[in-house]
Protein backbone atom coordinates (compact mmCIF):
# COMPACT_ATOMS: atom_id res chain seq x y z
CA UNK A 1 0.00 0.00 0.00
CA UNK A 2 0.99 3.53 -0.86
CA UNK A 3 1.31 6.08 1.40
CA UNK A 4 -0.35 9.05 0.39
CA UNK A 5 -2.52 11.30 2.34
CA UNK A 6 -4.24 13.21 -0.61
CA UNK A 7 -7.91 12.38 -0.37
CA UNK A 8 -8.14 12.31 -4.18
CA UNK A 9 -5.12 9.10 -4.39
CA UNK A 10 -8.21 6.63 -4.28
CA UNK A 11 -7.55 3.14 -5.76
CA UNK A 12 -8.86 -0.58 -6.44
CA UNK A 13 -7.18 -4.15 -7.12
CA UNK A 14 -7.01 -5.29 -10.69
CA UNK A 15 -5.03 -9.07 -10.28
CA UNK A 16 -4.04 -8.15 -6.60
CA UNK A 17 -1.96 -4.88 -8.29
CA UNK A 18 -2.99 -1.57 -7.09
CA UNK A 19 -4.64 0.83 -9.44
CA UNK A 20 -4.83 4.35 -8.72
CA UNK A 21 -7.98 6.38 -10.28
CA UNK A 22 -9.83 9.58 -10.53
CA UNK A 23 -13.64 9.65 -10.17
CA UNK A 24 -15.17 9.54 -13.33
CA UNK A 25 -12.37 7.08 -14.88
CA UNK A 26 -13.47 3.24 -15.96
CA UNK A 27 -11.96 0.59 -14.95
CA UNK A 28 -10.50 -0.17 -18.42
CA UNK A 29 -9.48 3.97 -18.61
CA UNK A 30 -7.60 3.65 -14.98
CA UNK A 31 -5.94 0.22 -16.22
CA UNK A 32 -4.20 1.73 -19.05
CA UNK A 33 -3.15 5.22 -17.27
CA UNK A 34 -1.34 2.53 -14.53
CA UNK A 35 0.23 0.79 -17.21
CA UNK A 36 -2.24 -2.72 -16.93
CA UNK A 37 -3.33 -3.74 -20.27
CA UNK A 38 -6.43 -5.39 -20.46
CA UNK A 39 -7.54 -6.08 -23.65
CA UNK A 40 -10.08 -4.56 -25.96
CA UNK A 41 -10.74 -3.93 -29.16
CA UNK A 42 -14.01 -1.59 -29.36
CA UNK A 43 -12.31 1.50 -27.14
CA UNK A 44 -11.16 4.06 -28.20
CA UNK A 45 -9.85 6.59 -25.60
CA UNK A 46 -10.76 9.76 -27.95
CA UNK A 47 -14.82 8.15 -28.17
CA UNK A 48 -17.54 7.53 -25.24
CA UNK A 49 -17.15 3.90 -25.12
CA UNK A 50 -19.99 1.65 -25.94
CA UNK A 51 -19.07 -1.38 -24.29
CA UNK A 52 -19.93 -3.84 -27.84
CA UNK A 53 -16.72 -5.92 -28.11
CA UNK A 54 -16.76 -7.11 -24.49
CA UNK A 55 -13.00 -8.06 -24.74
CA UNK A 56 -12.31 -6.32 -21.89
CA UNK A 57 -14.23 -8.26 -19.72
CA UNK A 58 -13.17 -8.52 -16.00
CA UNK A 59 -14.77 -9.98 -13.40
CA UNK A 60 -15.50 -7.21 -10.97
CA UNK A 61 -16.49 -8.28 -7.29
CA UNK A 62 -16.98 -11.71 -8.75
CA UNK A 63 -18.71 -10.48 -11.45
CA UNK A 64 -18.50 -10.74 -15.52
CA UNK A 65 -18.50 -6.91 -16.96
CA UNK A 66 -17.02 -4.93 -19.64
CA UNK A 67 -14.59 -3.12 -17.92
CA UNK A 68 -14.81 0.15 -20.57
CA UNK A 69 -18.00 0.63 -19.41
CA UNK A 70 -17.99 0.17 -15.87
CA UNK A 71 -16.81 2.96 -13.64
CA UNK A 72 -14.00 2.78 -11.34
CA UNK A 73 -14.61 2.37 -7.17
CA UNK A 74 -12.83 2.62 -4.70
CA UNK A 75 -11.78 -0.86 -3.27
CA UNK A 76 -12.84 -2.62 -5.61
CA UNK A 77 -11.41 -6.12 -6.59
CA UNK A 78 -10.87 -6.49 -10.54
CA UNK A 79 -9.72 -10.38 -12.24
CA UNK A 80 -8.41 -9.90 -15.64
CA UNK A 81 -5.29 -11.96 -16.46
CA UNK A 82 -6.92 -14.87 -15.69
CA UNK A 83 -7.16 -18.21 -17.70
CA UNK A 84 -10.86 -18.17 -17.36
CA UNK A 85 -11.19 -14.87 -18.38
CA UNK A 86 -8.66 -15.04 -21.66
CA UNK A 87 -10.50 -18.14 -22.56
CA UNK A 88 -13.14 -16.69 -22.90
CA UNK A 89 -11.92 -13.70 -24.56
CA UNK A 90 -10.14 -16.45 -27.21
CA UNK A 91 -13.93 -17.51 -27.79
CA UNK A 92 -15.11 -14.04 -28.39
CA UNK A 93 -12.29 -13.67 -30.80
CA UNK A 94 -12.31 -17.05 -32.74
CA UNK A 95 -16.58 -15.77 -32.93
CA UNK A 96 -15.43 -12.62 -34.57
CA UNK A 97 -13.38 -14.16 -36.74
CA UNK A 98 -15.79 -16.68 -38.83
CA UNK A 99 -18.47 -13.97 -38.62
CA UNK A 100 -16.25 -11.86 -41.05
CA UNK A 101 -14.08 -12.84 -44.09
CA UNK A 102 -10.75 -12.54 -42.36
CA UNK A 103 -8.17 -13.35 -44.82
CA UNK A 104 -4.99 -12.08 -43.07
CA UNK A 105 -2.22 -13.21 -46.13
CA UNK A 106 -4.29 -10.78 -48.17
CA UNK A 107 -5.10 -8.07 -46.57
CA UNK A 108 -3.13 -4.47 -45.93
CA UNK A 109 -3.80 -4.73 -42.34
CA UNK A 110 -1.95 -7.10 -41.82
CA UNK A 111 1.12 -6.40 -38.96
CA UNK A 112 -0.87 -3.24 -38.06
CA UNK A 113 -4.70 -4.78 -37.22
CA UNK A 114 -5.76 -4.65 -33.93
CA UNK A 115 -7.99 -8.00 -34.05
CA UNK A 116 -5.07 -9.84 -35.36
CA UNK A 117 -2.32 -8.70 -32.57
CA UNK A 118 -4.99 -9.43 -30.08
CA UNK A 119 -5.47 -13.14 -31.34
CA UNK A 120 -1.76 -13.46 -31.63
CA UNK A 121 -1.34 -11.87 -27.92
CA UNK A 122 -3.98 -14.26 -26.68
CA UNK A 123 -2.67 -17.87 -28.50
CA UNK A 124 -5.75 -18.21 -31.04
CA UNK A 125 -4.38 -21.06 -32.68
CA UNK A 126 -7.52 -21.85 -34.70
CA UNK A 127 -10.90 -20.12 -35.79
CA UNK A 128 -12.53 -23.41 -34.03
CA UNK A 129 -16.07 -22.64 -35.08
CA UNK A 130 -17.69 -23.03 -38.79
CA UNK A 131 -16.66 -19.84 -41.32
CA UNK A 132 -19.47 -17.96 -41.94
CA UNK A 133 -18.52 -17.01 -45.15
CA UNK A 134 -20.38 -13.92 -45.32
CA UNK A 135 -21.00 -12.03 -48.71
CA UNK A 136 -19.57 -8.80 -48.47
CA UNK A 137 -18.84 -6.29 -51.09
CA UNK A 138 -16.29 -3.86 -51.19
CA UNK A 139 -16.86 -0.15 -52.04
CA UNK A 140 -14.33 1.13 -54.39
CA UNK A 141 -15.80 4.31 -55.35
CA UNK A 142 -13.51 6.90 -53.38
CA UNK A 143 -10.76 8.25 -54.98
CA UNK A 144 -8.40 8.36 -51.53
CA UNK A 145 -9.98 5.46 -49.14
CA UNK A 146 -10.98 2.17 -49.94
CA UNK A 147 -13.91 0.06 -47.82
CA UNK A 148 -13.79 -3.14 -47.36
CA UNK A 149 -17.29 -4.68 -45.19
CA UNK A 150 -15.37 -8.26 -45.09
CA UNK A 151 -13.15 -7.17 -42.06
CA UNK A 152 -15.92 -4.97 -40.26
CA UNK A 153 -16.01 -6.39 -36.41
CA UNK A 154 -18.66 -3.91 -35.68
CA UNK A 155 -17.01 -2.01 -33.16
CA UNK A 156 -18.66 1.11 -34.43
CA UNK A 157 -15.53 3.36 -33.72
CA UNK A 158 -15.93 4.86 -37.03
CA UNK A 159 -19.08 5.73 -36.37
CA UNK A 160 -18.55 7.21 -33.09
CA UNK A 161 -15.28 9.63 -35.02
CA UNK A 162 -17.20 10.81 -37.88
CA UNK A 163 -20.30 11.31 -35.67
CA UNK A 164 -18.21 13.10 -32.54
CA UNK A 165 -15.44 14.57 -34.02
CA UNK A 166 -15.83 15.17 -37.72
CA UNK A 167 -19.43 15.72 -37.32
CA UNK A 168 -20.30 14.05 -40.86
CA UNK A 169 -22.01 10.75 -39.82
CA UNK A 170 -20.68 8.80 -42.64
CA UNK A 171 -21.30 5.73 -41.23
CA UNK A 172 -24.01 4.12 -39.61
CA UNK A 173 -25.13 0.64 -38.59
CA UNK A 174 -27.80 -1.06 -40.54
CA UNK A 175 -30.00 -4.59 -39.63
CA UNK A 176 -29.95 -6.35 -36.39
CA UNK A 177 -28.31 -9.62 -35.01
CA UNK A 178 -25.70 -11.79 -37.66
CA UNK A 179 -27.01 -9.24 -40.32
CA UNK A 180 -26.52 -6.26 -38.51
CA UNK A 181 -23.85 -4.55 -40.81
CA UNK A 182 -22.15 -1.16 -41.77
CA UNK A 183 -23.61 1.33 -43.96
CA UNK A 184 -22.28 4.45 -45.66
CA UNK A 185 -24.48 7.52 -45.21
CA UNK A 186 -25.51 8.25 -48.95
CA UNK A 187 -28.88 7.56 -50.83
CA UNK A 188 -26.48 5.30 -53.32
CA UNK A 189 -24.62 3.64 -50.18
CA UNK A 190 -21.22 4.43 -51.91
CA UNK A 191 -18.47 6.17 -49.88
CA UNK A 192 -18.10 8.59 -53.18
CA UNK A 193 -21.59 10.28 -52.52
CA UNK A 194 -20.48 11.37 -49.35
CA UNK A 195 -18.46 14.49 -48.06
CA UNK A 196 -15.94 12.29 -46.42
CA UNK A 197 -11.85 13.12 -46.62
CA UNK A 198 -9.27 11.03 -46.26
CA UNK A 199 -7.95 13.50 -43.46
CA UNK A 200 -10.96 13.04 -41.59
CA UNK A 201 -10.85 11.46 -37.67
CA UNK A 202 -12.99 8.55 -39.27
CA UNK A 203 -10.44 7.74 -42.00
CA UNK A 204 -7.51 7.12 -39.15
CA UNK A 205 -9.43 4.83 -36.39
CA UNK A 206 -10.39 1.87 -37.92
CA UNK A 207 -8.76 -1.30 -35.97
CA UNK A 208 -8.79 -3.90 -38.62
CA UNK A 209 -8.79 -3.72 -42.51
CA UNK A 210 -12.02 -1.69 -43.35
CA UNK A 211 -11.46 1.92 -44.25
CA UNK A 212 -7.99 1.47 -45.67
CA UNK A 213 -5.78 4.54 -47.28
CA UNK A 214 -5.16 3.80 -51.20
CA UNK A 215 -1.99 3.74 -52.81
CA UNK A 216 -0.43 3.23 -49.41
CA UNK A 217 -0.89 -1.11 -49.53
CA UNK A 218 2.33 -3.27 -47.97
CA UNK A 219 4.28 -0.12 -48.09
CA UNK A 220 5.82 -1.37 -44.32
CA UNK A 221 7.68 -4.29 -44.87
CA UNK A 222 6.70 -8.06 -42.85
CA UNK A 223 9.03 -7.36 -39.73
CA UNK A 224 9.05 -3.69 -39.40
CA UNK A 225 4.88 -3.78 -38.83
CA UNK A 226 3.06 -2.45 -35.67
CA UNK A 227 2.73 -5.73 -33.86
CA UNK A 228 6.07 -7.50 -35.68
CA UNK A 229 8.22 -6.67 -32.78
CA UNK A 230 5.91 -6.35 -29.70
CA UNK A 231 2.91 -7.99 -28.98
CA UNK A 232 -0.16 -5.24 -28.35
CA UNK A 233 -0.24 -5.76 -24.75
CA UNK A 234 3.56 -4.17 -24.78
CA UNK A 235 2.78 -1.37 -26.79
CA UNK A 236 0.75 0.80 -24.78
CA UNK A 237 1.14 4.98 -25.95
CA UNK A 238 0.43 8.13 -24.26
CA UNK A 239 -2.23 9.85 -25.34
CA UNK A 240 -4.99 11.98 -23.37
CA UNK A 241 -8.66 10.58 -23.59
CA UNK A 242 -11.73 12.84 -24.68
CA UNK A 243 -11.87 14.51 -21.19
CA UNK A 244 -8.24 15.25 -21.52
CA UNK A 245 -7.28 12.75 -18.58
CA UNK A 246 -3.82 11.20 -19.69
CA UNK A 247 -4.00 7.75 -20.59
CA UNK A 248 -2.43 5.22 -22.21
CA UNK A 249 -3.49 3.36 -25.08
CA UNK A 250 -2.09 0.82 -27.85
CA UNK A 251 -4.57 1.81 -30.54
CA UNK A 252 -3.37 1.36 -34.93
CA UNK B 1 16.14 -48.79 -29.79
CA UNK B 2 13.07 -46.10 -29.96
CA UNK B 3 10.98 -46.88 -32.73
CA UNK B 4 10.79 -43.65 -34.95
CA UNK B 5 8.06 -42.12 -35.01
CA UNK B 6 6.08 -42.45 -38.52
CA UNK B 7 4.60 -39.08 -40.31
CA UNK B 8 2.90 -38.41 -42.75
CA UNK B 9 2.19 -35.57 -45.31
CA UNK B 10 0.14 -33.93 -47.55
CA UNK B 11 -1.17 -30.91 -49.73
CA UNK B 12 -5.27 -30.37 -50.50
CA UNK B 13 -5.98 -27.23 -51.85
CA UNK B 14 -2.74 -25.56 -51.22
CA UNK B 15 0.28 -24.54 -52.56
CA UNK B 16 2.75 -26.37 -51.11
CA UNK B 17 4.07 -22.82 -49.72
CA UNK B 18 4.03 -25.01 -46.12
CA UNK B 19 5.66 -27.68 -47.47
CA UNK B 20 8.19 -25.67 -48.95
CA UNK B 21 8.40 -23.86 -45.12
CA UNK B 22 9.28 -27.21 -43.74
CA UNK B 23 11.91 -27.97 -46.04
CA UNK B 24 13.34 -24.54 -44.68
CA UNK B 25 13.87 -25.84 -41.60
CA UNK B 26 17.44 -26.92 -43.49
CA UNK B 27 20.10 -29.48 -41.66
CA UNK B 28 17.51 -29.66 -38.74
CA UNK B 29 15.86 -32.21 -41.19
CA UNK B 30 18.68 -34.37 -40.16
CA UNK B 31 18.42 -34.41 -36.57
CA UNK B 32 14.44 -34.61 -37.18
CA UNK B 33 15.04 -37.78 -39.39
CA UNK B 34 16.62 -39.54 -36.06
CA UNK B 35 13.49 -39.30 -34.80
CA UNK B 36 10.52 -39.82 -37.30
CA UNK B 37 10.10 -41.19 -40.36
CA UNK B 38 8.05 -40.53 -43.43
CA UNK B 39 4.79 -42.58 -44.48
CA UNK B 40 2.57 -40.90 -47.45
CA UNK B 41 4.24 -37.27 -48.38
CA UNK B 42 4.69 -35.45 -51.20
CA UNK B 43 8.55 -36.26 -50.05
CA UNK B 44 8.10 -39.49 -50.45
CA UNK B 45 6.32 -40.15 -53.04
CA UNK B 46 4.30 -43.35 -50.89
CA UNK B 47 0.38 -42.95 -52.58
CA UNK B 48 -1.33 -44.27 -49.86
CA UNK B 49 -1.12 -43.62 -45.65
CA UNK B 50 -0.49 -46.64 -43.35
CA UNK B 51 -1.09 -46.21 -39.58
CA UNK B 52 0.93 -43.28 -38.44
CA UNK B 53 1.49 -41.10 -35.32
CA UNK B 54 0.94 -37.56 -37.10
CA UNK B 55 -0.54 -36.35 -40.04
CA UNK B 56 0.45 -32.82 -41.41
CA UNK B 57 -2.16 -31.14 -43.82
CA UNK B 58 -1.61 -28.52 -45.67
CA UNK B 59 -4.76 -26.73 -47.63
CA UNK B 60 -7.99 -26.48 -47.76
CA UNK B 61 -10.92 -28.47 -48.88
CA UNK B 62 -11.82 -27.98 -52.37
CA UNK B 63 -13.10 -30.98 -53.93
CA UNK B 64 -14.21 -34.50 -53.37
CA UNK B 65 -10.64 -36.31 -53.70
CA UNK B 66 -9.65 -33.85 -50.88
CA UNK B 67 -12.14 -35.42 -48.82
CA UNK B 68 -11.11 -38.72 -49.31
CA UNK B 69 -7.89 -38.11 -48.57
CA UNK B 70 -8.28 -35.98 -45.36
CA UNK B 71 -10.43 -38.91 -43.90
CA UNK B 72 -7.63 -41.40 -45.13
CA UNK B 73 -5.28 -39.06 -43.08
CA UNK B 74 -7.64 -38.83 -40.20
CA UNK B 75 -8.22 -42.74 -40.36
CA UNK B 76 -4.63 -43.22 -39.89
CA UNK B 77 -3.16 -41.09 -37.86
CA UNK B 78 -3.24 -40.62 -33.96
CA UNK B 79 -2.78 -36.92 -33.95
CA UNK B 80 -3.94 -34.65 -36.63
CA UNK B 81 -1.84 -31.13 -37.51
CA UNK B 82 -3.66 -28.27 -39.81
CA UNK B 83 -0.64 -26.25 -41.23
CA UNK B 84 -1.14 -23.30 -42.76
CA UNK B 85 -4.23 -20.06 -43.17
CA UNK B 86 -5.90 -22.85 -45.71
CA UNK B 87 -6.07 -25.58 -44.03
CA UNK B 88 -7.36 -23.68 -40.56
CA UNK B 89 -9.41 -21.31 -42.43
CA UNK B 90 -9.80 -21.46 -46.44
CA UNK B 91 -7.09 -19.12 -46.90
CA UNK B 92 -6.89 -17.83 -50.48
CA UNK B 93 -8.73 -20.32 -51.84
CA UNK B 94 -11.80 -19.77 -49.88
CA UNK B 95 -11.80 -16.32 -51.36
CA UNK B 96 -14.08 -17.58 -54.13
CA UNK B 97 -16.55 -18.39 -51.77
CA UNK B 98 -18.16 -15.75 -52.20
CA UNK B 99 -18.84 -16.08 -56.17
CA UNK B 100 -21.16 -18.93 -57.59
CA UNK B 101 -18.78 -22.26 -58.48
CA UNK B 102 -20.37 -22.48 -62.31
CA UNK B 103 -19.88 -18.62 -62.84
CA UNK B 104 -16.52 -18.59 -62.23
CA UNK B 105 -15.95 -21.95 -64.15
CA UNK B 106 -17.95 -20.29 -67.17
CA UNK B 107 -15.95 -17.27 -66.76
CA UNK B 108 -12.30 -19.29 -66.27
CA UNK B 109 -12.76 -22.16 -69.15
CA UNK B 110 -15.27 -20.71 -71.42
CA UNK B 111 -16.21 -17.06 -71.42
CA UNK B 112 -12.71 -14.69 -70.74
CA UNK B 113 -10.68 -13.43 -73.71
CA UNK B 114 -7.61 -15.32 -74.81
CA UNK B 115 -9.26 -18.89 -74.59
CA UNK B 116 -8.52 -21.27 -77.27
CA UNK B 117 -11.80 -21.53 -79.51
CA UNK B 118 -14.08 -24.24 -78.40
CA UNK B 119 -12.68 -24.01 -74.71
CA UNK B 120 -15.11 -25.18 -71.65
CA UNK B 121 -15.62 -26.01 -68.68
CA UNK B 122 -13.58 -29.81 -68.38
CA UNK B 123 -15.57 -32.62 -68.06
CA UNK B 124 -12.71 -35.85 -67.30
CA UNK B 125 -13.92 -38.32 -65.02
CA UNK B 126 -11.01 -38.18 -64.05
CA UNK B 127 -10.86 -34.77 -62.16
CA UNK B 128 -11.93 -34.74 -58.72
CA UNK B 129 -15.22 -32.31 -58.69
CA UNK B 130 -14.94 -29.18 -56.99
CA UNK B 131 -17.26 -28.42 -54.43
CA UNK B 132 -19.63 -25.48 -53.92
CA UNK B 133 -17.49 -23.96 -51.21
CA UNK B 134 -14.03 -24.33 -50.25
CA UNK B 135 -14.15 -25.38 -46.21
CA UNK B 136 -11.28 -25.36 -43.70
CA UNK B 137 -10.38 -29.13 -42.71
CA UNK B 138 -11.74 -29.05 -39.07
CA UNK B 139 -14.78 -28.76 -40.58
CA UNK B 140 -14.49 -32.12 -42.07
CA UNK B 141 -12.68 -33.71 -39.47
CA UNK B 142 -11.81 -33.59 -36.16
CA UNK B 143 -8.21 -31.67 -36.14
CA UNK B 144 -6.08 -32.17 -32.94
CA UNK B 145 -3.52 -28.93 -34.04
CA UNK B 146 -3.37 -25.97 -35.92
CA UNK B 147 -0.54 -24.51 -36.92
CA UNK B 148 -1.00 -20.87 -38.69
CA UNK B 149 1.41 -19.03 -40.93
CA UNK B 150 1.12 -18.36 -44.81
CA UNK B 151 3.24 -20.06 -44.52
CA UNK B 152 4.11 -20.64 -41.27
CA UNK B 153 8.16 -19.62 -40.77
CA UNK B 154 10.64 -22.67 -40.59
CA UNK B 155 11.48 -21.81 -37.07
CA UNK B 156 7.34 -22.27 -35.77
CA UNK B 157 7.36 -25.76 -37.56
CA UNK B 158 10.26 -26.64 -36.09
CA UNK B 159 8.93 -25.14 -32.48
CA UNK B 160 5.70 -27.12 -32.84
CA UNK B 161 7.07 -30.05 -34.13
CA UNK B 162 10.29 -30.46 -31.06
CA UNK B 163 7.72 -29.87 -28.76
CA UNK B 164 5.30 -32.41 -29.95
CA UNK B 165 7.95 -35.06 -30.70
CA UNK B 166 8.75 -34.49 -26.99
CA UNK B 167 4.97 -34.59 -25.11
CA UNK B 168 5.11 -30.71 -24.90
CA UNK B 169 1.73 -29.22 -25.93
CA UNK B 170 3.40 -27.20 -28.63
CA UNK B 171 3.26 -23.27 -28.25
CA UNK B 172 4.61 -20.61 -29.97
CA UNK B 173 4.53 -17.33 -28.76
CA UNK B 174 4.99 -13.93 -30.24
CA UNK B 175 7.32 -13.85 -33.38
CA UNK B 176 6.24 -17.51 -34.23
CA UNK B 177 2.55 -16.82 -34.25
CA UNK B 178 1.53 -15.45 -37.71
CA UNK B 179 -1.77 -15.78 -39.73
CA UNK B 180 0.12 -13.75 -42.41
Amino acid sequence: MSLVDNSTSISFLIDGEEIPFVKGQSILQAALAAGKYIPHLCYHPEFKPNGSCKLCTVKINGRPGASCITQAEAGLSVESDTPEINDKRRTLLQMLLVEGNHFCPSCEKSGNCMLQALAYDLGVMSPHFPQIFPVRLVDASHSDILLDFNRCILCEICVRASDEVDHKNVFAFSGRGITKHLIVNAESGRLADTDFLATDKAAQVCPVGVILPKRMGFTIPIGRRKFDERPISEQMEKVADAAGIAIRESSP
Amino acid sequence: MNKKIKVATTSLAGCFGCHMSFLDIDERLLELLELIEFDRSPLTDIKICGPCDVGIIEGGVCNAENVHVLREFRKNCKILVAIGACAINGGLPAQRNQLDLRDILEEVYHTSVGLAQGSDIPNDPELPLPLNKVHPIHEVVKIDYFLPGCPPPADAIWKFLTDLIAGRTPKLGHGLLHYD
